[in-house]
């Protein structure tokens, strides 16, 4: 368990994806099963068991502290678990109190101990057996049990877990990726068999390492690694013929693998995979539940209302909740726009040209039956877009309302170009695919504080707070800020924008410092955003979705930049929906994203 | 008599009515024991200095040969005579050259052990209890969070992060005078072997310890390196140059801090620091503890840090107990810690509290 805290601890200070990667790489080579299996199953959350509450962590410190000192230590480290881990007072030598201690109702795991040279440890597997398999009235003392034999990162990182939560920025995803690098797997064959693997992964790491054969899986409802599209560009139209491609609309909710297959008990098994293979099915039960169909579906979730599709900003509401309550299903019933069919009837259509995939699947859409209750299907086909040139495609992108989408419009976010006799290739084939997203919304605001980044941008002033004006008029009233951006921008931009920070900041907060913004003097960045929400957490009323800078404004002086009434008029009257406001040309085509903390 | 006769604190610093002195006073005065080198202890100016001989040379190596109008060696150990007052200094084991000032006055002792680490160090003295009536201690870390770890156990944080990254350089955030060298000492006593390099901020500082016998192994100037010599390297410099223009020539470094701060991730994190050291030059809790308890005082006065905390336990030990309430120690590294980006000073940028 030391040596996972130390992992954890160290990954928690890891900006860097590739250094988090190699971080956890070098655990998983340095420690052995089924140690690392357990590790492997904390960072992937797949560990379940009894969680304890701040309020016993409380209780357990104060009967070993002096109430003073813990308060003042609390205040001053300002997190509970961090606190108690390091002010957990060493438990007594057993060299010095004589006969050892009665041991705790723990069972024999947790009592060996790892090392030889006198430090204590407990493994990983002891710890989960504990908390998986104790009555509520152990809890206190076999927690303190473990805490008086590891160390202070060990007591942190056992607190953290227990408490629900690690959040040290590592996603299932990454992990399954350091595994992959242990020998030449790629993440993709990981997530492969990943649903039919179990903790401790004896057999996926032997796999890994070459050691053993590829892992069995008789999964009825396994992940197909998904295709992606390139963003198209002016000039490649040039080069491509309309009439070998087809077209849907592109719907900003999010890519889905909807898989439904007969297990060996003869019972159906239904996933829903994220476009990495993450098994997000528990998130949505009212639409695994409603699915009948026996294949592997490729869509997009939504959120429908009344046959309607809603913004990403509804859709967001049921992401990353900790339960699913029968309330935010009923409000936010979820839905799948189905547009690919790779498996059907247990056989594989991957190899199939696209049309001949998108009849089978309109088929199976319209043999799917409907669901009692509900005012539309938890499935449907995502329309082709009708078009004779790629003037023609250019219109219906501008205004999707009128080629098609109609009242779904403002879910649209672009279109999408498909090869008609390309077969579905995993990963992102340039050719085949390609994505052509609406222009984005822009805005003139004001830069007002900057914040020294983090890893390669350590000495840059790289994130960027930026606000509009509160007044009548542009240049009146205040300024308040409506967002954040950190990419957009070139590196001989940043270095600009770092230069103009260095020399005009009025106030230093830590790494962020306050900049010159008054009407005459400060600096105008043209911030593009995918659309605004209402939001009660930020100063100005609002939230913007993937802002990024478009454009460094030098010569525009702060007074003629926006007004916070111009962004409200955006809003419309929804509930936080896209709004129909004219968007500007595109000046962010080919920007390429962050170089270090991708989106 | 009462022991403030003897000392007592005023806005410039303790000051000794009996003797006529300042002990490490913040602004000029005409004769001042200075107990280390660190700028918020050892300021220009003074009339008159009495300090050990490393610190005297440090001060002259920061402000200049004529930093002070007249100096006075107190070798460790050595009894010497202040209008009346006894005073000897004794190893405090903070940095090179620092001591504790003991002061001998109509049968009372007061010992200003100024800051100070009883671990163990190669880089200076090591710490010795003095017995005395009234002991005055600083309280850097004065709250049971700090606990300092086996310096070697963080060392060999740095040396795996090596391996693990061997193209990247690795930058370590340490105070110019004391941590920089203790850095440089601990990584040769684990065995690292390459040449270190260093910001020049540091280098006559750095030079100084070699002279005086302290083994650095081989240290050059990260100026100097081509960047081939750069990749990989273990680069030690001020904690202002993590996030300065100046940390650019390194590419895509591993960020590293040196300090007893690291202890409290809140703290490293709003620093940027991706690799924490926790390396103090000061005592912990347990450490503060026993120094005091070692020396069997009546009484106990604290100077700066968590005051509040150490007085509170010396109540539970049945010791009297007061806090000074003294500004302008340790404060400089609070300001520092919030990455400044100028470039880093040539010497006294705040190595004051680590």
């Amino acid at each position: 368990m030391n040596r996972f805290a130390a992992l954890i601890d160290r990954l928690a200070y890891e900006p860097r994806r590739n250094g988090k990667i190699a971080l956890i790489a070098d655990y998983f080579r340095h420690t052995p099963d089924p140690e690392r299996g357990w590790a492997l199953a904390a960072l992937t959350g797949a560990l379940t068991f009894r969680n304890a509450k701040a309020g016993l962590i409380r209780q357990l410190i104060a009967e070993r502290t002096d109430p003073v000192l813990f308060a003042l230590s609390y205040d001053y480290v300002g997190d509970l678990s961090e606190t108690v881990a390091l002010m957990w007072p060493a438990p007594p030598r057993r060299s010095e109190e004589g006969p050892s201690p009665a041991p705790p109702p723990l069972g024999e795991r947790a009592l060996e101990t790892s090392s030889g040279n006198g430090e204590e440890d407990v493994p990983l597997e002891a710890i989960v057996h504990a908390f998986t398999h104790m009555g509520r009235a152990e809890l206190p003392a076999v927690l303190a049990a473990l805490l008086d034999r590891l160390d202070e990162t060990g007591r942190w990182a056992l607190l953290k877990l227990i408490t629900g939560g690690l959040r040290i920025g590592v996603s299932a995803r990454l992990a399954k990726t350091a595994v992959a690098t242990l020998g030449s797997l790629a993440p993709d064959d990981i997530e492969l068999v990943w649903p039919g693997m179990a903790p401790p992964y004896e057999s996926l790491f032997a796999w890994a390492e070459g050691t053993g054969p590829r892992p069995q899986t008789d999964d009825p409802a396994p992940f197909r690694p998904v295709m992606l599209s390139h963003a198209i560009e002016d000039a490649d139209f040039a080069a491509l013929d309309a009439a070998q491609f087809r077209a849907e609309w592109k719907w900003d909710g999010i890519r889905v693998q909807a898989v439904r297959g007969r297990g060996a008990d003869g019972r159906h098994v239904t996933r829903l995979y994220s476009r990495t293979g993450e098994d997000i099915s528990p998130a949505f039960p009212d639409l695994a539940q409603a699915l009948a169909f026996d294949g592997a579906v490729d869509g997009e979730l939504l959120v429908l209302r009344e046959g309607r599709v809603q913004s990403f900003n509804v859709l967001q509401q049921r992401l990353n909740r900790k339960a699913v309550s029968p309330k935010l299903m009923l409000d936010y019933p979820a839905h799948i726009r189905a547009y690919d069919l790779l498996v059907a009837e247990g056989e594989d259509l991957r190899d199939l040209p696209f049309e001949a995939r998108r009849a089978r699947l309109e088929a199976l859409v319209a043999a799917h039956p409907a669901q009692e209750g509900l005012d539309h299907s938890r499935l449907d086909l995502s329309p082709l877009v009708p078009f004779t040139s790629w003037d023609a495609l250019a219109a219906a992108r501008a205004d999707p309302g009128a080629h098609g989408a109609g009242a779904d419009a403002e879910a649209v976010e672009g279109v999408m170009l498909k090869r008609a006799d390309s077969p579905y290739l995993p990963g992102r084939p340039k050719g085949p695919w390609w994505k052509w997203k609406r222009d984005p919304h822009s805005v003139d605001a004001v830069l007002m504080y900057a914040q020294r980044g983090h890893g390669k941008r350590s000495s840059f002033y790289s994130d960027y707070t930026f606000g509009v004006w509160t007044g009548e008029t542009s240049g009146t009233g205040e300024l308040v800020p409506v967002g954040k951006a950190y990419f957009g921008f070139t590196d001989a931009e940043l270095a600009e924008i770092d230069r103009f920070v260095r020399r005009n900041t009025v106030n230093r907060f830590g790494p962020v410092r306050e900049v010159v913004h008054t009407p005459t003097e400060g600096l105008v960045l043209e911030i593009a955003f995918e659309g605004l929400a209402r939001s009660p957490r930020h100063r100005s009323g609002l939230a913007m979705r993937f802002p990024r800078v478009a454009r460094l404004r030098w010569d525009k002086p702060p007074g003629e930049a926006d007004r916070l009434a111009t962004l409200e008029a955006m809003i419309g009257t929804g509930d936080g929906e896209r709004e129909r406001a004219p968007r500007r040309p595109s000046r962010v085509v080919g920007k390429r994203p962050a170089p270090s903390e991708g989106a | 008599m009462r022991p403030e006769e003897l000392l007592h604190s005023t806005p410039q610093g303790l000051y000794s009515p009996a003797g006529g002195f300042y002990i490490d006073p913040t602004r000029p005065v005409p004769r001042a024991l200075i107990t280390h080198g660190h700028s918020d202890h050892a300021r220009a100016g003074h009339g008159a200095v009495m300090a050990t001989r490393e610190t005297l040379d440090i001060m002259a190596i920061r402000y200049g040969e004529a930093f002070a109008g007249a100096t006075q060696v107190a070798p460790y150990g050595a009894r010497q005579e202040v209008n009346g007052v006894a005073v000897t200094f004794h190893p405090a084991g903070h940095i090179l050259g620092s001591a504790q000032i003991a002061l001998d006055w109509k049968g009372c002792t007061i010992v200003a052990s100024g800051d100070y680490k009883p671990g163990a160090d190669p880089t200076a003295a090591p710490f010795e209890p003095v017995r005395c009536h009234v002991f005055i201690s600083e309280a850097t870390f004065g709250l049971p969070v700090f606990r300092h770890p086996d310096p070697l156990k963080e060392t060999e944080k740095l040396t795996a992060s090596l391996a693990l990254f061997p193209e990247r350089a690795h930058l370590v955030g340490a105070y110019a005078l004391g941590k920089a060298q203790r850095v440089m000492a601990l990584l040769r006593a684990a065995g690292y072997t390459r040449p270190i390099l260093m910001h020049g901020a540091m280098e006559r500082l750095t030079a100084y310890y070699a002279a005086e016998g302290i083994d650095l192994g081989e240290v050059r100037l990260a100026r100097d390196a081509s960047p081939a010599e750069r990749a990989g390297a273990v680069v030690i410099c001020p904690p202002s140059a993590l996030g300065d223009v100046w940390s650019r020539r390194f590419g895509d470094p591993v960020t590293a801090f040196a300090s007893g701060w690291m202890r409290i991730r809140a703290r490293a994190r709003q620093n940027g620091v991706e690799l924490p050291l926790i390396l103090s030059d000061h005592a912990d809790w347990d450490d503060l503890q026993a120094a005091i308890l070692a020396t069997g005082c009546e009484e106990l006065w604290v100077t700066h840090g968590q005051e509040d905390a150490l007085v509170h336990w010396a109540g539970l030990a049945g010791l009297r107990a007061r806090p000074l309430h003294m500004v302008g120690y340790g404060e400089e590294e609070a300001d520092n810690a919030a990455a400044p980006d100028a470039p880093a000073p040539a010497a006294g940028d705040g190595e004051a509290s680590a």
